[in-house]
């Protein structure tokens, strides 16, 4: 009870899942920036088509996006806790 | 008038106007003494699918359905690929402020922003500024988003300006002042649904129009090839310029007091853990399909010089006009799911932390109802008579109202939940320093061109981050105890 008493576990758990989001965001930021400008900037004559669409906008935005999904899924489904919002006061 | 149209439309209202106030009905059976937290919070109650899509729909507004397509339309790729940094929006904003956010506000009894950090940094300057901030900027926000709607009925029925506007603020303004919070919150499903559902049928029905997305593409190609590439259709859409928009629009949304507002009116942490996904998922459908969609109907209906036009015009071109009709809520219910959004917050500001705090700390709940119910009731008929001829400020303090109010607030929330050392004078020198900064910066921006290349909000968000960090631990190094709180030592 002493230790709960020091820093609520549930900070430690807020903690790292803030961190966490910062992490997909930057994960995030550099798979939209690497396949948009890394690909984009070729001349257009070398672009090819993915499903119609211009390779470095499919990658960078469609399989970004999916990608995205896919990991927030998978974050909060391993990784994210569930813990109660009230306090439990009546418990110490 | 084109009553094909204008029958969905209808329809449309009619059915939003009815969740409304059947919203609201179960605000009245809540006690007394619950009544602020219930009008202006929901109870607390949100599940994980009403407050995705609340949190969308608030933050999708007209710019999202309207401005932005007819901007890619004409810049063509570049554009979708800087309004998809919009995604991590879906994620970000709940996984940071996320539970702590969730559990000091439960702990402060916050209600609103103010109130947290009224609780937090115990100082009156802060909340004054703070209070100013959401009054002054979201009333002229929502203004703008006001007239915006009344624009889009106005153009969509051939009804007058005037009577558009009577039709749009009657319908918001019901069902916001009677039902509140809750009513707000579950009419942005309403109208979140909506929004994903027409985004999906216009972009289908313009990919058939177009013949197939290879033949759009090769059609956008021969006429300005610049139009797939990243770098917008003159060829000047720089990197840096589009990257800042993960700051503008991205990110920095942490710091919009009406999406942080919502991380405080969850249920539990399934909730949120649902809304996480749903809202990561809804955004960048969304913005993915709109967007693409004004690119797309640039060589289906090529030569429209308005950009807000490019959404209705492209919907009647394409679809069916009943299904126009359907489309069209769309971008009706991201402007209406803002606006009351937008109402209801500056409501509780003006009731919670003006009239409470400093005004009459002492009334009685009867007197707190009338006033809840009678300032969200005069506030949205003095936007309705603003809005009838909008004077210049209104429009100017409405270009600061997003920008700005991010460069205030995000650090104060931010660190305020996981610094310790964060305190009233970082607080402070940050709000400050980041409106004073953005509006400075704007001007710079407008007379030579975007300092560094990038959007206006970058460096105020920078420098109010340096005056936050300066200020805090030169004025008085103490670090906070969360906990305190629990054991009754502050209220």
């Amino acid at each position: 009870m002493d230790n709960r008493d020091k820093t609520d576990w549930r900070f430690k758990v807020a903690n790292r899942e803030a961190l966490i989001g910062c992490g997909l965001a930057l994960l995030n930021f550099i798979w939209w920036f690497g396949f948009a400008y890394g690909m984009g900037s070729r001349p257009v004559e070398e672009y090819s088509y993915i499903m119609g669409m211009p390779d470095w906008f499919f990658y960078s935005c469609v399989v970004g996006f999916i990608l995205t999904t896919v990991l927030v899924i998978f974050v909060v489904t391993v990784f994210f806790k569930e813990v109660p919002f009230e306090e439990e006061e009546e418990m110490q | 008038m084109n009553w094909e149209v204008i029958i969905p439309l209808l329809i449309f209202l009619v059915i939003i106007f009815f969740i409304g106030v059947w919203s609201s009905r179960k605000g009245a059976q809540v006690s007394d003494e619950n009544f602020l937290q219930d009008y202006f919070l929901g109870g607390r109650e949100l599940g994980g699918f009403v407050l995705a899509m609340t949190m969308v729909a608030t933050y999708g507004s007209a710019s999202s359905f309207l401005g932005g397509p007819g901007t890619a339309y004409t810049m063509g790729f570049g554009w979708v690929l800087l309004a998809m940094s919009q995604v991590v929006t879906g994620y970000f904003v709940l996984m940071v402020l996320g539970k702590k956010f969730a559990i000091m506000a439960r702990r402060y009894q916050a209600l609103t922003l103010v109130d947290f950090l009224k609780a937090r940094y115990n100082s009156a300057p802060v909340v004054i500024l703070s209070a100013a901030a959401i009054i002054i900027f979201l009333f002229s926000a929502m203004a703008a988003q006001w007239i915006g709607g009344a624009r889009l009925v106005e153009s969509l029925t051939g009804l007058s300006y005037h009577t558009a506007l009577v039709i749009f603020a009657l319908s918001v303004l019901v069902y916001v002042t009677i039902g509140g919070f809750r009513a707000v919150a579950v009419t942005d499903a309403v109208q979140g649904g909506v929004m994903v559902i027409g985004t999906l049928i216009l972009l289908g029905g313009v990919v058939i129009a177009g013949g197939g997305v290879t033949n759009i593409i090769n059609d956008l190609v021969s006429e300005n090839p610049n139009l797939v590439t990243p770098f917008g259709a003159d060829g000047n859409l720089g990197k840096a310029y589009v990257s800042s928009f993960w700051i503008l629009v991205g990110v920095g949304v942490v710091g919009l007091p009406q999406i942080a507002v919502r991380s405080m009116s969850y249920k539990s942490s399934k909730s949120m853990h649902r809304a996480l996904i749903i809202g990561t998922v809804v955004t960048g459908v969304i913005m993915l399909n709109m967007h693409l969609i004004g690119v797309f109907a640039r060589p289906i209906l090529p030569g429209i010089d308005v950009g807000d036009k490019v959404i209705p015009l492209i919907s009647m071109e394409v679809l069916p006009a009943w299904l126009a009709g359907i489309v069209l809520a769309a971008p009706m219910a991201a402007i209406m799911s803002t606006v009351d959004s937008l109402l209801i917050l500056v409501s509780s500001t003006v009731v919670k932390d003006v009239y409470l705090n400093y005004i009459k700390p002492d009334a009685s709940i009867k007197a707190i109802k009338r006033a809840s119910f009678g300032v969200t009731a005069v506030l949205g008929i003095i936007v309705y008579i603003l809005a009838l001829d909008p004077p210049d400020l209104l429009i100017f303090l409405n270009l600061f109202a997003f920008g700005g109010l991010e460069a205030a607030f995000i650090w104060p929330i931010v660190l305020g939940l996981y610094w310790k050392y964060a305190n009233k004078y970082g607080a402070i020198a940050s709000m400050i320093v980041g409106i004073g900064s953005y509006i400075a910066i704007h001007f710079y921006n407008q007379a030579n061109g975007n300092l560094f290349g990038v959007h206006t909000v970058t460096l105020p968000i920078l420098l109010s981050f340096v005056a936050f960090i300066i200020f805090s631990l030169v004025m008085k190094q103490e670090a906070y105890d969360y906990e305190r709180i629990r054991k009754g030592e502050i209220a």
